[in-house]
């Protein structure tokens, strides 16, 4: 198989696993999780960062090859994410931010106007910016406009993994958008990351299973290995789905004697 | 605002319990039916099934980790008559109050040993905690945390705002009980007697952007504390309802006899974590906060059946941290672990103690 790097926010990356950190049980898996699963991604919610902080501290244990995004979880509107963007930046030294602005408590969910002007201020100011939202055409043509490396559309509401719930709204991101699409949120299992590679993401993001499996670097692994094959597959052409049976032994013998 | 669905909800209390009445059996059908296992006594089988599902939606949408905090009385003075607090008005204690000097101390002392996150409270007095007193200590705090939460009597929409913009992230203020008529036995005098305004304090902290809100009733105040309960829950989700960009947290305070001057109606172990189960069943994403009123061996084992915020190196002594020379206590603390014993805790039931819940602005 050819080395398929594919290129994001102006670097070359081999694996199309991202990792986010926040629920994982303890910061000392993050290298072998990177080691193992060869992820070369990492997002870390600045509001999870205290670089002062006497106990484990996530600064300590993100080993120096991987590139880290970091989010603006909790914040409310553009003003917020930018403000959360910019000290994170400076505390973590990237220019990768993933915006991420929930409105919604109950179900995660992002504001998509106010991500589209965080977005475009941000991506002025020359940040590498990775917007999170919910799967929209429309804002997904926006947010190509205002600057994005990429767009995250959610697959199913965070941490719920249930799969691509929202399948069929992201298809028409992946056809119509020239730039990256990273489905994030939703994949729960190497299944749905698998699937998510046949139908053209150019990268997923997960934290959830990862995190809450017995063992989250055997996860990662999982996870790492369906991407790779669902990415194999995607890249040779997936043959469609029929509604009738097919023979596998081909009639054109027979056809030809008529 | 909230105190107008008051009516509608305890209606509905009594025909959940009407329905109850007709059937025993519990389905799923509505969001509300998980309720009616308040109402029914549960084998512990049934409590274990229940727990499971709690435990899984804990894990999927707060993943491994629990948030401490530690609070920090700042003064007890209080004209409030309330027959189960140790800081009555009704009790003749010696009061005392933190000087700013000393705040700083405590606060430096708390950051010290890590805590990222401070809770302060005082009395209901606002001669002697009055509301710049409040403001100030919010200024000193935001030296040190990156959250900053209170629980001082209910302040007017225009005082939570200034407080938000100098720093403030979050409200808790317990009804104590939704029960008007009870709430008015408990509360013989003072300016907390006014039902109303302290139970519409937590939509004017929300209009004045708080980040979070803590609400809870007093468990033990009422003998029908499935009502306190179930109220607070409905509480909880008007809140995510009609302010969905807030954090919400739950607390469930149980009462303790030595310091109530009321009858007190205890709340057992298992109705308590029962309690805990179904409300992570019903409000998936609302942090449910347990404090050091409760022992070690129920705080140790509630994590990742629900719970996701804990206080630990509790005082409830003014000041304690760095000024141990007071003794007049608001209740008693029944884990007295210091903040590495419980962390330990955490860490061997492969949860990840987190400190950080915000960003220090």
């Amino acid at each position: 198989m050819k080395k398929d790097f594919f290129e994001i926010g102006t670097k070359k990356l081999k694996s199309r696993l991202f990792i986010g950190t926040g629920k994982l049980p303890t910061y000392k898996l993050i290298p072998e999780i990177v080691k193992k699963a060869g992820v070369e991604v990492l997002t870390v919610a600045v509001r999870r960062i205290d670089p002062d902080t006497r106990e484990e501290n996530i600064l300590n244990y993100i080993p120096k090859n991987v590139t880290v995004m970091v989010n603006t979880s909790g914040s409310r509107n553009a003003k917020e994410a930018i403000k959360i963007a910019e000290i994170g930046s400076e505390i973590i030294e990237t220019d990768w931010i993933k915006i991420e602005i929930e409105v919604d408590y109950r179900y995660l969910l992002p504001d998509n106007e106010e991500t589209v002007k965080a977005t475009k201020y941000l991506s002025k100011k020359g940040y590498k910016v990775f917007p999170y939202i919910t799967p929209d055409l429309v804002t997904a043509r926006k947010l190509v406009d205002a600057g994005a490396c990429a767009v995250m559309p959610l697959g199913s509401f965070i941490g719920t993994n249930r799969g691509i719930t929202a399948k069929s709204l992201i298809e028409p991101i992946i056809k119509e958008i020239d730039i990256p699409v990273i489905i994030d949120a939703g994949i729960g299992r190497p299944s749905h990351a698998a699937e998510a590679m046949e139908m053209g993401a150019d990268a997923i993001l997960v934290n959830t299973a990862v995190a809450i499996a017995k063992d989250p670097v055997k996860m990662s692994i999982a996870l790492s290995e369906a991407v790779r094959a669902g990415r194999m597959a995607y890249e040779m052409g997936i043959l469609k789905e029929k509604e009738y049976a097919d023979p596998s032994s081909p009639v054109s013998d027979f056809l030809k004697k008529i | 605002m909230f105190f107008n669905e008051l009516k509608k909800l305890e209606k509905n209390f009594i025909r959940i319990k009407k329905e109850l009445k007709e059937s025993r059996y519990i389905t799923e059908n509505s969001e509300t039916d998980v309720l009616k296992f308040l109402l029914i006594d549960i084998s512990s089988q049934a409590l274990e099934k229940l727990s499971l599902k709690a435990r899984r939606i804990t894990d999927y949408f707060f993943g491994r980790t629990i948030l401490l905090y530690t609070p920090l009385y700042i003064s007890d003075y209080c004209r409030n008559g309330c027959l189960y607090c140790g800081f009555s008005a009704l009790n003749k204690i010696k009061r005392k109050k933190l000087s700013y000097r000393e705040i700083e101390k405590e606060m430096s002392e708390i950051r010290n040993k890590g805590f990222n996150t401070i809770l302060i409270l005082t009395g209901e007095d606002r001669y002697h905690s009055s509301f710049e007193y409040i403001l100030n200590t919010i200024k000193i705090a935001r030296k040190y945390f990156s959250e900053i939460l209170i629980e001082v009597y209910p302040l007017n929409e225009d005082e939570y705002r200034k407080l938000v913009e100098n720093g403030l992230t979050g409200v808790t203020l317990y009804q104590e009980t939704y029960d008007k008529n009870l709430y008015k036995k408990v509360h013989l005098f003072g300016p907390k007697k006014d039902f109303r305004w302290r139970l519409d304090a937590i939509e004017r902290a929300l209009k004045s952007k708080v980040k979070e809100i803590n609400i809870g009733p007093l468990l033990g105040l009422n003998k029908n504390w499935q009502f306190d309960v179930y109220m607070t829950l409905m509480h909880a989700r008007y809140i995510e309802k009609n302010y969905p960009d807030v954090e919400i947290s739950i607390s469930y305070p149980r009462i303790q006899r030595s310091f109530s001057k009321t009858k007190v109606y205890p709340v057992s172990d298992k109705d308590f974590v029962k309690t805990i189960i179904i409300t992570r069943i019903f409000l998936p994403r609302v942090q449910i906060n347990i404090s050091t009123r409760e022992p070690p061996y129920i705080r140790d084992n509630l994590i990742g059946f629900g719970v996701t915020k804990m206080s630990a190196e509790s005082k409830t002594v003014v000041g304690g941290h760095y000024i141990t020379s007071n003794k007049e206590k608001q209740f008693e603390i029944n884990d007295n672990r210091t903040l590495e014993e419980i962390m330990s805790v955490i860490r061997t039931k492969n949860y990840r103690p987190e400190f950080n819940n915000w960003i220090k602005v």
